[in-house]
C-alpha cells in the first residue's frame, strides 16, 4: 500500500506540509479562506525541528494501531488499511492521542475531538497534499 | 550610530489579505529579512538585507509576497544614477574593493540577439526532425591531420584522445567550494545522463563524484586545489584554466569561513584558511611554458586525455588562441564577457573582456587563415541563454558550447548575483548545511537533463529547418547567419552579412 514517507536529508523544516494539510482538510476552497480571520484549522502532519535535522511525522497507518484498539467509542477503523476517524461518534477522550507510539494524532483546533491523516482519502486532494506541497521532495507517497 | 547612506534596494510587498502568517518566507530567508511579531500577530519585513532571490516569493504559499525595487530614489541624474552612488556610499563605508557576482549584468549589445538564422524554402526542403535522422553528436580534440592507409589499403586513424558529446553542450567550470556538493552532484548526474561532461572547477574532485569521472572534465587552475594523480586520473579531459569571462586578469579567493572539512579535503587546503588562486599560473608566461604544462598532464595521464586550454575573450584572443592551438592542447574553452562568477570585483566585472560571439568569430577566422582550425576544437562559454544562442555559436564556428548560468538557473537560481555572500537562498553558492538542503539532487539533476533535452530539440528543429541534418554541416557554417541592426565593421568581424544580402 502506498504510505506518506518522510526523508530528513531533504527537509527543510518550511512547515509548508502543516499549512496544506490544514487547509486542504478545513473544507474551505483555498488556503487564504481556510486561514481568514485568525482562523488556525489543525494539520495531521507535524513537523519536528532542531537546530540540524527536521521531519514530518504523521500518522504512520502502523499495522498494531494501537489507537484503533484502544478507541472506547468505535470511531477510528481501519478501511482498506487506511486508518480513519468517525468524527461523528469521536467523543474526545483522547486515549488514541496517548497510545500512539508516533505522536501522530492532533487534537482538532475546538479541542473536543481528534484530527489525523487519512491520506487526504476522504477530501479532493487525489494524492496527499503535504506531498504535493513540499517543495524539496522530502515527503513521498510511495509503495515501500 | 553612524548614518547609513545605502537606500535598500528593493521593497517587501506583503498583502495582508493573503498573508496567514505561517512564516515559510521568515524559515526560508537566510538574509533574515523577514520576522514574525507575536505582539502584533503580524509579519514584518526590513528589507535592508534583501537581495531579491524570489525565495520567499516562490514559497509563499498564498502569493502574498511581492520584491520590487525600491520607489524611494534619490534625485535622479542622467550622470550619477542611483547605483553608481550607492556604490561610492558602500565605499566610502567599507573602504574596500566592489564585490558582485554572476556575469556582467550591464546592457552592453548582445549580439546573439543580432544574429537572424536561415530556413529552407522551396529550392533546398527542410528536414523535420521527429521524422529523419538528425544528429547532434559532436568530438572534441584534435582532428586526423591527413589520411594514410596501412598494407591492406585500410585507413589508419591517428590516435588523437578526445570527447565524445551526445549534445553539444557541456556543464562549465563551478569549484567544489564556489558551489555546493548538491549542486556538484546535480552536475554531475546530469552530465552522465545526458552523455556529455560537467566540469569540477578550480576546487578538485570530491571523493564521491570520483565514479561520474567518465563525464567529468578536471580543471588546473592557478592555484592547483585538489591536483594530484588520482584526480587527474579520474576525469575524461584537463582543463587549464588561464582566465575566465567574468574576471579576466584577476584569480579567486574563496574565503576561509566557506573551507570546512569537505572542502578542505577536496582542496588539500587547511580547514578554515583562504583558498587563493593567484592571477598568472606562476609557471606561465609564455606559450611555450604553456605547451610545458601541457605536455606534462598529457605525460601524467599517459597521453590518454584531451587537454583543454580555457582563457577569458579579450582583446587579443585570436593571438593567443592561435598560440594555444601550437601548444599542444586538444580543445580551446573561450569565456565571454558576460560568463558568470562566484565573486568578482565589480569593476572588472563589468569593464573588461569582450563580447564571446566577436570573439568566436575572430577565433574561428583566425586558425582557419593560418590553416590550424583542425588541431584544436574551440568551446565558447560566457551567456550562452538558449538553444539558438547554441546554433548561432555553432553557426559562428563552435564545436560545442559551455553552459553554467543557465544550468544554475535550472537548478532553482534567480540571479539575485548575491554568490559571494554565501548565503544562497537556493541551496547552490552556499556551504551552509541548512542551505545546502534545500537543493535535492534527485529534482535539480531531472530539471538540468530536461533543460539540456528541450534545447537538443530546438537545436534539431532550428537545424532541420535550414535543410541540414547534423552538426557538422552547421559547425561554421556562416552563410546561416545575418545581421542585423549591426554596422559593417561588426558584421566583418562575425564574418557575416547583413539580413537582405
Amino acid at each position: 500500500m502506498k504510505k506518506v514517507y518522510v526523508n530528513e536529508d531533504w527537509c527543510l523544516g518550511c512547515h509548508l506540509c502543516e499549512y496544506t494539510c490544514a487547509a486542504a482538510n478545513s473544507g474551505a476552497p483555498d488556503m487564504i479562506k481556510a486561514f481568514a480571520g485568525g482562523k488556525k484549522p489543525v494539520s495531521r502532519i507535524q513537523i519536528e525541528e532542531s537546530s540540524t535535522v527536521n521531519f514530518a511525522v504523521q500518522c504512520r497507518h502502523c499495522e498494531a494501531h494501537p489507537c484503533v484498539k484502544g478507541c472506547i467509542a468505535g470511531a477510528l477503523s481501519v478501511q482498506d488499511g487506511v486508518i480513519v476517524c468517525d468524527e461523528e461518534k469521536c467523543v474526545g477522550c483522547y486515549t488514541c492521542v496517548l497510545s500512539c507510539p508516533f505522536g501522530a494524532i492532533v487534537i482538532d483546533e475546538g479541542g473536543h475531538k481528534i484530527r489525523k491523516c487519512d491520506l487526504c482519502t476522504r477530501n479532493s486532494q487525489g494524492e496527499p497534499a503535504c506531498v504535493k506541497a513540499c517543495p524539496n521532495n522530502a515527503i513521498v507517497f510511495e509503495e515501500r | 550610530m553612524a548614518i547609513n547612506y545605502m537606500n535598500p534596494l528593493f521593497e517587501v510587498v506583503r498583502d495582508p489579505d493573503r498573508c496567514i502568517k505561517c512564516r515559510v518566507c521568515e524559515r526560508q530567508c537566510a538574509n533574515e529579512v523577514h520576522h514574525y511579531d507575536p505582539d502584533l500577530d503580524r509579519m514584518i519585513s526590513d528589507e535592508t538585507t534583501c537581495v531579491d532571490c524570489q525565495r520567499c516569493v516562490t514559497l509563499c504559499p498564498t502569493r502574498a509576497l511581492k520584491i520590487r525595487p525600491n520607489e524611494n530614489q534619490f534625485r535622479e541624474n542622467g550622470n550619477w544614477s542611483q547605483q553608481i552612488m550607492d556604490e561610492v556610499y558602500k565605499q566610502a563605508g567599507s573602504g574596500g574593493v566592489l564585490l558582485s557576482a554572476m556575469g556582467n549584468p550591464r546592457e552592453y549589445p548582445v549580439y546573439w540577439d543580432k544574429i537572424l538564422l536561415n530556413a529552407s524554402q522551396v529550392t533546398n526542403p527542410p528536414i523535420d526532425p521527429l521524422r529523419e535522422p538528425m544528429e547532434t553528436k559532436t568530438f572534441l580534440g584534435k582532428k586526423d591531420q591527413s589520411i594514410s592507409y596501412d598494407e591492406n589499403g585500410r585507413p589508419v586513424f591517428e590516435k588523437n584522445p578526445y570527447l565524445e558529446l551526445d549534445v553539444p553542450i557541456m556543464f562549465s567550470a563551478m569549484s567544489f567550494g564556489s558551489i555546493s556538493k548538491n549542486a556538484h552532484e546535480s552536475l554531475a548526474r546530469a552530465a552522465e545522463e545526458l552523455g556529455t561532461y560537467y566540469n569540477t572547477g578550480e576546487g578538485g574532485l570530491h571523493k564521491d563524484f570520483y565514479k561520474y569521472g567518465a563525464n567529468t572534465i578536471c580543471q588546473v587552475a592557478s592555484g592547483r586545489f585538489g591536483v594530484f594523480k588520482d584526480y587527474l586520473d579520474a576525469g575524461a579531459a584537463i582543463e587549464i584554466k588561464m582566465g575566465q569571462g567574468a574576471k579576466p586578469g584577476i584569480g579567486g579567493h574563496l574565503p576561509g569561513m566557506k573551507i570546512n572539512e569537505e572542502i578542505s579535503k577536496t582542496r588539500m587546503i587547511p580547514k578554515g584558511t583562504d583558498a587563493i588562486s593567484p592571477a598568472p599560473h606562476h609557471d606561465i608566461y609564455s606559450i611555450e611554458d604553456l605547451r610545458q604544462l601541457v605536455l606534462s598532464l598529457k605525460e601524467a595521464t599517459n597521453w590518454e586525455k584531451p587537454v583543454i586550454v580555457k582563457i577569458a575573450a579579450v582583446h587579443n584572443v585570436a593571438a593567443i588562441a592561435s598560440g594555444i592551438a601550437r601548444s599542444g592542447a586538444d580543445i580551446i574553452a573561450i569565456d565571454g564577457y558576460r560568463g558568470g562568477t562566484g565573486a568578482a570585483p565589480t569593476r572588472i566585472r563589468d569593464n573588461v573582456g569582450i563580447p564571446i560571439e566577436l570573439a568566436l568569430a575572430s577565433v574561428d577566422q583566425r586558425l582557419r587563415d593560418e590553416g590550424i582550425r583542425n588541431n584544436i576544437s574551440i568551446v565558447v562559454g560566457g551567456s550562452v541563454r538558449c538553444s539558438a544562442d547554441v546554433v548561432k555559436a555553432v553557426a559562428l564556428g563552435a564545436d560545442a558550447v559551455y553552459i553554467a548560468t543557465a544550468a544554475l538557473l535550472a537548478m532553482g537560481c534567480h540571479l539575485c548575483r548575491s554568490c559571494n555572500t554565501g548565503k544562497c537562498n537556493w541551496g547552490i553558492a552556499t556551504q551552509r548545511a541548512d542551505l545546502v538542503k534545500r537543493l535535492n539532487p534527485d529534482i535539480a539533476y531531472k530539471r538540468l537533463v530536461n533543460l539540456v533535452h528541450a534545447w537538443d530539440h530546438e537545436i534539431k528543429e532550428m537545424m532541420g529547418g535550414m535543410g541540414i541534418n547534423s552538426l557538422e554541416s552547421l559547425r561554421g557554417n556562416r552563410l546561416m547567419l545575418r545581421g542585423i541592426g549591426l554596422t559593417q565593421k561588426e558584421l566583418d568581424i562575425l564574418g557575416i552579412m547583413h539580413a537582405g544580402e
